[in-house]
């Protein structure tokens, strides 16, 4: 194992106190060469204290965020691949929905930060039974719990948390609201081959109405100046949302054709099948399935993105998943880079005061 | 006896501005209470300054208004069953604070008002009130929308108006004939309007804002509709239709036509209603905004704002519904609907009503008084030589701060907390009885000695 390596290296780094070393230092620390990137000039902090969503982040935090998980993107592909920012900091998972990847993205980017990790799981039915969440948050405050990521069934339980902890709170999906760093691994994994989204058009295709992701992928995506437009049934395409800004289709061949640099694929709930929101998956998946056809539509270049898990042969054919356009597999890799540098740079605190000391 | 005696008897009421729109008074006046708690003179001010009929209070209203006490058609007041967060005393002690004399308490209890026994039982937890209290009684029984609830044995033990409220009657066949079977006694249905399939489980109003916080939404339609189905059966069946907590433009054009065209219909709308919005839950998804009928949108509450002061929605009512503060502290998905609202609706109307000039005092005090009581044909909500002395002493320039210690209800769920709101209830009198007072703000209500006498006995409940 190499971790103890890393973290006596480290050590001497993070005596002087909260102040955290960026990316850049960070990385020297455990490997012993400079990454290059844009954060090297500026140790950057974050206007926000905690990651809730999207709506309402500026465009410099995002821009921060991106090009810190670039630098930690870097870290990842070195045979160390732990570093210690995190170090004595307690992060606690508390996840009151099933989830494999976000829970395992979550958990594998704390203890590479070095941080302790504690998971809590409890069952969505549990929840619904009255095991209240307010005494659940008591006791992690008690537990001195630095950072809580939370995943949820109900929008608005992570605001909760911020109202009665002082803990840092990462939001990692809260029921239909939003689910932020998906939607920054999305933005990531476009910014990283494009660089500027000016000019650029992301669609996103399914069901809307009850998808975090695609609430995420809009408000970021606006902030950064693409252009975004939705494409899915009426039934799950909400009204309002051409309010924000949002281009709304129901036929998705006017939406390619008004030229789509990427499109996100929303995995479609079986059980909306039942609540006839949809007479049938197969309806949807002929008026609404991103098949080779379709995907041979995008702008040249053009990528295909799906936030898993997927259903194949519904939202997308297999063809397209692991095809040339596919950027599946590297959005959940980017998903790590882009949670290490939330979580790096929440935890360097909104303070611009430690600035000057960091540049070591 | 009832608790009230306990409370000091005003014998006069001098130097206030008289305002009763049932009479159409609205002048500097002297009110004299005999020893029975009527009203026994209303003089012009000054006149017999010294005449006092009984040995009653001296009450010096100089420069407040003195009105009917105010009547609520709709609150719950959680006795039976859950009296950790309210009791038919401590509502009804809200109520006064609140410068309501009058309520009446809807039926979702546990058990619910289904029966002449739980009428008896609550008018029985009525006798320790400082208000009048009135039950209303579930239309099916126990609440369950399957077969009609005793009507007539409720009737006969004192309930005024008969609603499954929290639910409407879900089968228009039981509904009619509930309607049908009301009308030998002259009674009102209240309605909750909403279909429960359209609405669901959503938890706030579907709209822009539930799109962007990604919570289920309750559609007006799904109000509007259910209006409008029990608009067609009070067209049918003669009954008198009262349609609860109205909450979207479209009722209100709905209530318009009805009663253009004759319909015994009446409505009611809550002061929350009339001024909180939908995106108030954005900024961060407090429960204490979660409310049935939802917050709507800014343009519905224009409409009723309007509807109101046209005349088409009857009366305020204010759906006080107590929660426990464990129950409104948590996922906005998971608490209760529901705000209290006893105390602070007239400050929250006077904001909402008179600060944007659509009505003045008379206006304003008819929509909490006469308007209320004519709905339900109770005799209240005026000021009439031989009827009780019901009546309340309003500040309307004074103002006051909403927090959790302000207010007298056994729960603090008000949207309201931290609202700076203008006009003060001063006092709050029921048969004659200082109920409640608020001397303590610096008023010059109470005259000489008697000032004493009516402070400490109101001190030592």
């Amino acid at each position: 194992m190499t971790v103890s390596h890393s973290e006596q290296k480290v050590e001497a780094r993070v005596k002087g106190g909260k102040t955290m070393p960026p990316p850049k230092a960070v990385a020297d620390g455990a490997g012993g060469h400079d990454p290059a990137g844009p954060s090297e000039s500026t140790p950057g902090r974050l206007r926000i204290r905690h990651l809730l969503g999207l709506e309402g982040v500026r465009r410099e935090d995002i821009d921060l965020i991106l090009t810190t998980a670039e630098s930690f993107k870097e870290v990842l592909d070195r045979p160390i691949k732990k570093v210690p920012p995190l170090r004595g900091q307690t992060v606690v998972n508390l996840f009151y929905e099933p989830s494999t990847r976000t829970r395992i993205s979550f958990e594998l980017a704390e203890k590479r930060l070095s941080a302790d990790v504690v998971n809590f799981t409890a069952s969505a039915s549990s929840v619904q039974k009255g095991e209240s969440l307010r005494d659940t948050v008591k006791n992690i405050l008690a537990m001195k719990t630095d950072v809580v990521v939370i995943r949820h069934p109900c929008p608005g339980a992570p605001h909760f948390l911020t109202r009665t902890t002082d803990a840092i709170v990462l939001n990692a999906g809260d029921g239909a609201h939003e689910h932020p760093t998906q939607g920054l691994l999305d933005i990531y994994t476009l910014w990283e081959r494009w660089r500027s989204f000016s000019g650029r058009r992301v669609l996103i295709v399914g069901d809307i109405l009850h998808s975090r992701v695609a609430r995420s992928n809009i408000w970021g995506l606006l902030t950064m100046g693409a252009q975004v437009s939705v494409c899915g049934p009426t039934t799950l395409v909400p009204r309002p949302l051409s309010e924000l800004g949002v281009e709304v289709f129901t036929d998705i061949n006017c939406a390619l054709e008004a030229g789509v640099d990427a499109v996100n694929v929303l995995r479609i709930q079986r059980e909306r099948q039942s609540s006839d929101f949809l007479p049938s998956l197969r309806e949807y998946s002929r008026l609404f399935g991103i098949d080779a056809a379709r995907a041979a539509r995008l702008r040249p270049g053009g990528l295909v993105m799906h936030p898993g898990p997927m259903n194949r042969g519904v939202e997308i054919t297999s063809d397209v998943a692991d095809g040339k356009a596919s950027v599946i597999l590297d959005q959940v890799t980017n998903g790590l880079a882009v949670r290490m540098a939330v979580l790096y740079l929440l935890c360097s605190g909104p303070s611009p005061a430690a600035v000057g000391t960091s540049g070591q | 006896m009832t608790a009230r005696d306990q409370f000091a008897l005003v014998g006069r009421i001098s130097g206030g501005r008289v305002i009763d729109p049932g009479s159409g008074l609205d002048s500097p006046a002297d009110i004299l209470i005999d020893e029975r708690g009527r009203i026994s003179r209303i003089g012009r001010s000054g006149s017999g300054a010294s005449s006092v009929e009984s040995d009653g209070d001296v009450l010096d209203a100089t420069g407040m208004i003195v009105a009917p006490g105010f009547v609520d058609l709709h609150v719950h007041l959680r006795e039976p069953g859950r009296e950790d967060e309210e009791t038919v005393a401590s509502g009804s002690a809200a109520a006064a604070r609140g410068g309501f004399t009058t309520i009446c308490c809807m039926p979702n209890t546990e058990p619910a008002i289904a029966d002449q026994e739980t009428v008896r039982f609550v008018l029985d937890r009525a006798l320790a009130a400082p208000g009048r209290v009135h039950p209303i009684g579930a239309i099916t029984r126990d609440r369950e929308g399957k077969s009609l609830a005793g009507i007539a044995e409720m009737v006969a033990a004192g309930a005024v108006a008969f609603s499954d409220d929290g639910a409407p009657v879900g089968s228009a066949g039981l509904l009619r004939r509930a309607m049908q079977y009301s009308r030998m006694f002259n009674v009102p249905i209240v309605e909750h309007c909403d279909m429960p399939d359209l609405s669901a489980d959503g938890v706030m109003n579907e709209g822009l804002v539930s799109t962007k916080l990604g919570l289920r939404g309750i559609p007006p339609v799904s109000e509007e509709i259910c209006l409008a189905r029990d608009i067609a059966l009070a067209r049918e069946t003669g009954a008198h239709l009262h349609a609860a907590h109205l909450s979207t433009a479209g009722s209100v054009e709905i209530i318009r036509r009805a009663k253009a065209e004759g319909v015994n219909v009446t409505a009611e709308v809550t002061p929350h209603h009339l001024i909180l919005t939908d995106d108030l839950i954005a900024r961060d998804f407090d429960p204490l905004y979660k409310v049935n009928p939802p917050l709507r949108t800014r343009r519905d509450v224009d409409a009723l704002r309007q509807g109101l002061a046209d005349g088409v929605i009857d009366c305020i009512a204010t759906d006080h519904a107590p929660h426990a503060e464990q129950e409104k502290d948590g996922e906005f998905d998971l608490a209760p609907f529901g705000m209290v609202g006893l105390e602070t609706a007239l400050g929250v109307c006077v904001k909402a009503l008179i600060e944007t000039g659509l009505l003045d005092w008379p206006g304003l005090i008819d929509c909490l008084t006469r308007r209320a009581a004519r709905a339900f044909h109770l005799a209240a909500g005026t000021i009439t030589v031989g009827s009780p002395a019901d009546l309340v002493l309003i500040d309307p320039d004074a103002q006051w701060r909403v927090t959790p210690e302000s207010l007298i209800s056994k729960s603090k769920n008000s949207p309201f907390l931290g609202w700076e709101l203008t006009g003060v209830v001063r006092a709050t009198i029921v048969d004659g009885r200082l109920v409640y007072q608020d001397f303590a703000a610096g008023s010059s209500l109470s005259t000489a000695a008697r000032r004493e006498r009516s402070v400490t006995s109101t001190a030592k409940r």
